[in-house]
């Protein structure tokens, strides 16, 4: 059988191919309003209107042929062919923002001379034309020689003329090899780009006065860092404050199914491991997921709203300052949700030094699964008092968290690039997109995915954790007297890692939580309940009860301790594992654990010493 | 002698003086003169010809971000806005109509 042909969307970055991929091909992939949200290639497949089935690859942005960071490499080995385990494409669409023709049209010339069966999607028609600019598409078709359409691939509009357009140039599959000898001289395409633009100009009015409003205040030198520091701010306050009513609902949800199940199961070890190890322990995470997602919706937003680039303004002269640049501050930014995609997302960053400091201190931005771990210490055990009206203390210790793990990032950074990453920095450069509304659709959708993701997690990993662990910690059962959490399997294992971390002030119940939470590091918090729960076999219902426990059983600063732990400590094995991938071997992800190991211990050490100092 | 000293110094500037992109007064467009590109490294004279700059081109300067020390500029380039670092912004001669 024959393959589908393949078609590649190609284009600038910020043109909008990731909105339109999804569009054509019914797919969900991440679009945002920034340059590089898309840093790796994703197929897809659509149907033309005569039948034939295509194959639609998604491209990250470039500017040029010549790549100069490793996610336009994509770009450009696709194109060629040179890509591993990718068949050329048979056709391209390349996408441009309407509204910068004179600049994207130069990089659809350098497409078109290869030759390939080529349609231009004239994106984005609707913002070129809020912007007072009239471009005639027609005339466009003629200067390029090549079909013309225009598209608005958020609305879905012009999506029937561009596969009709597209079924007409496809004619099969390897029928053409892309010419290689294309134009790489950047001023003279320019040229020729700026006088077609200016020919299909119909009309053009002083533009963009939104954005240059909002600008005057979101780049203003006072009132921008302000800005930025106050939205911050008010993120990690509503993570504690809106996430409170849907909490509860979660809790009463849990113990109805552990009251529930736990009355058809006979009493014995089977109950006990269903209701106080799976649903107690699985709950105690999923009960997160309303704060996990009110902290994705604030990332969201501000990813699709164009004030990432302006956030990675602001902080430019405090990341040169460290040897990094500006642009680093969007992966890092991303960090806060999840440091995987955060680290895959330094690919946009040109300079390899660059991109591996970046990679190095990815992890210690406060990432989503950490959360929980700090959520349940500091409400267990820092007084919930207001500080300021509307400021609360511990939403106060929740924000001092992520701050210390952003200066931690910062120093790491500064000696980074002074010892083992020396050398050039890729300057800071970067297009600034226009504001746009966030579009409620996509902000639900990643939503969506999102809570997919955390609670396929709690139903995977976390389950599996916790179901290993209370089966280690119920074996082999205590004689009276002596504690369960400490005469098991699990018990004991825990009690030669306590031997480790006891100058750092951590007790029995941190050392036994140190392991699960290895394999994802929401799963300390269903660890520590675990061992309340076999230690008291009648009353282990949930959060509550873990709570309960923390005050009794933990003093201020052994809790300080494990918070500072957790601000730094390398615990989570996907973010080691795609390291490792992003970095080619083991040497880079060896030296990140070992470095931010000794820091946990160090920084949890000195806490735990100067709050019992203190007298805390 | 004399004369000709007053006619220059009060003359309106009817040949437009170049300045730099860095030092031109906000929101007041001009065109671009000239390109130091030599006091730039090669990557970043690259990615600034494909952001469009080149000799002839409108540019504006937007905003200067400075709460610590010297930070990068936002200007305009033909319809798009680009965030540059200040020694960048100072290798683009500008010819303000109004400079």
């Amino acid at each position: 059988m024959n393959p589908a042909p393949l078609v590649a969307l190609v284009g600038n970055p910020n043109a909008g191919k990731s909105a339109l991929f999804n569009a054509l091909t019914g797919a969900r992939q991440k679009v945002g309003n920034y340059p590089g949200v898309t840093v790796e290639r994703h197929a897809g497949r659509m149907a033309l209107p005569d039948g034939r089935p295509v194959e639609m690859l998604d491209l990250p942005g470039a500017y040029s042929l010549d790549p100069s960071s490793p996610d336009e490499a994509v770009t450009r080995d696709v194109l060629f062919g040179k890509q591993e385990g990718e068949r050329l494409p048979d056709a391209i669409v390349t996408v441009v923002d309407a509204s910068n023709l004179d600049n994207h049209l130069r990089f659809t010339l350098q497409l078109i001379a290869l030759g390939l069966p080529i349609v231009v999607a004239l994106n984005m028609v609707d913002l070129a034309e809020r912007d007072g600019l009239k471009l005639d598409a027609a005339a466009l078709e003629r200067e390029l020689g090549v079909p013309v359409v225009s598209t608005v691939a958020v609305r879905r509009r012009g999506l029937d003329e561009l596969k009709n357009r597209l079924a007409e140039v496809v004619k099969g599959v390897h029928k053409i090899r892309p010419s290689a000898g294309v134009q790489h001289d950047i001023v003279v395409l320019q040229r020729r780009a700026r006088q077609i633009a200016t020919a299909v100009t119909v009309s053009e009015t002083a533009a963009r006065r939104w954005t240059h409003r909002l600008d005057a205040v979101a780049l203003h030198p006072v009132a921008g860092p302000i800005l930025l520091l106050g939205l911050l701010f008010v993120m990690f306050q509503s993570v504690f404050a809106w996430a409170e009513a849907p909490m509860g609902w979660i809790e009463d949800g849990m113990a109805w199914l552990a009251d529930v199940v736990g009355g058809l199961l006979p009493a014995g070890f089977v109950h006990d491991f269903i209701v106080q190890g799976l649903i107690a322990g699985v709950g105690a995470v999923v009960v997160f997921l309303p704060q996990i997602l009110i902290l994705f919706a604030f990332i969201l937003v501000l990813e699709a709203t164009g004030y990432m680039v302006r956030a990675a303004f602001l902080m430019d002269r405090v990341m040169a300052s460290v040897g990094l640049s500006g642009r680093a501050f969007i992966p890092l930014l991303s960090s806060f949700a999840c440091a995987v995609p955060g680290i895959m997302a330094t690919r946009t960053i040109s300079d390899e030094k660059d991109r591996l400091t970046t990679i190095l201190i990815a992890p210690m931005m406060t990432c989503s699964a950490r959360l929980p771990v700090y959520t349940i210490i500091i409400g267990a055990l820092i007084p919930d008092k207001a500080v300021l009206p509307g400021v609360g203390l511990q939403g106060l210790v929740l924000f001092g968290l992520y701050v210390l793990g952003i200066v931690g990032a910062f120093c790491v950074a500064l000696v980074l690039r002074r010892t083992v990453t020396k050398g050039a920095t890729s300057g800071f450069m970067m297009e600034m997109p226009k504001y746009q509304l966030p579009r409620l659709r996509d902000v639900a959708l990643g939503l969506w995915q999102r809570a997919e993701i955390f609670l396929k997690r709690a139903g995977t990993t976390i389950a599996a954790t916790v179901a290993i662990l209370w089966v280690l910690a119920s074996f082999p059962q205590a004689p009276a007297g002596a504690k369960q959490s400490e005469y098991s399997i699990a018990g004991r294992i825990a009690s030669g890692i306590e031997v480790v971390v006891r100058p750092i002030g951590f007790n029995h119940d941190i050392s036994l939580a140190l392991l699960p939470a290895m394999a994802a590091r929401e799963a300390a918090v269903a660890a520590i309940g675990t061992v309340y729960a076999v230690d008291n076999p009648e009353d282990a219902k949930g959060e509550a009860t873990i709570t309960e426990n923390l005050r009794q059983r933990w003093t201020l600063p052994t809790a300080l301790a494990f918070l500072m732990w957790f601000v730094f400590a390398p615990q989570c094995i996907s973010t080691i594992a795609v390291t490792r991938r992003e970095t080619n071997g083991w040497k880079w992800p060896a030296f990140m654990v070992g470095y931010l190991f000794a820091l946990a211990y160090a920084a949890a050490g000195i806490t735990y010493w100067s709050a019992m100092g203190l007298g805390l | 002698m004399l004369l000709i000293m007053n006619r220059s110094m009060n003359a309106p500037a009817a040949i437009p003086v170049p300045v730099r992109l860095a030092h031109l007064p906000r929101q007041r467009p001009g065109t671009v003169s000239a390109v130091d590109w030599d006091a730039l490294a090669e990557p970043e004279a690259r990615r600034l010809r494909e952001l469009g700059l080149d000799e002839g081109v409108e540019v504006e300067l937007l905003h200067r971000s400075g709460f610590l020390g010297a930070g990068p500029i936002a200007c305009r380039i033909g319809r798009m806005t680009v965030a540059l670092r200040r020694h960048v912004a100072a290798a683009i001669h500008v010819t303000s109509p109004a400079a």
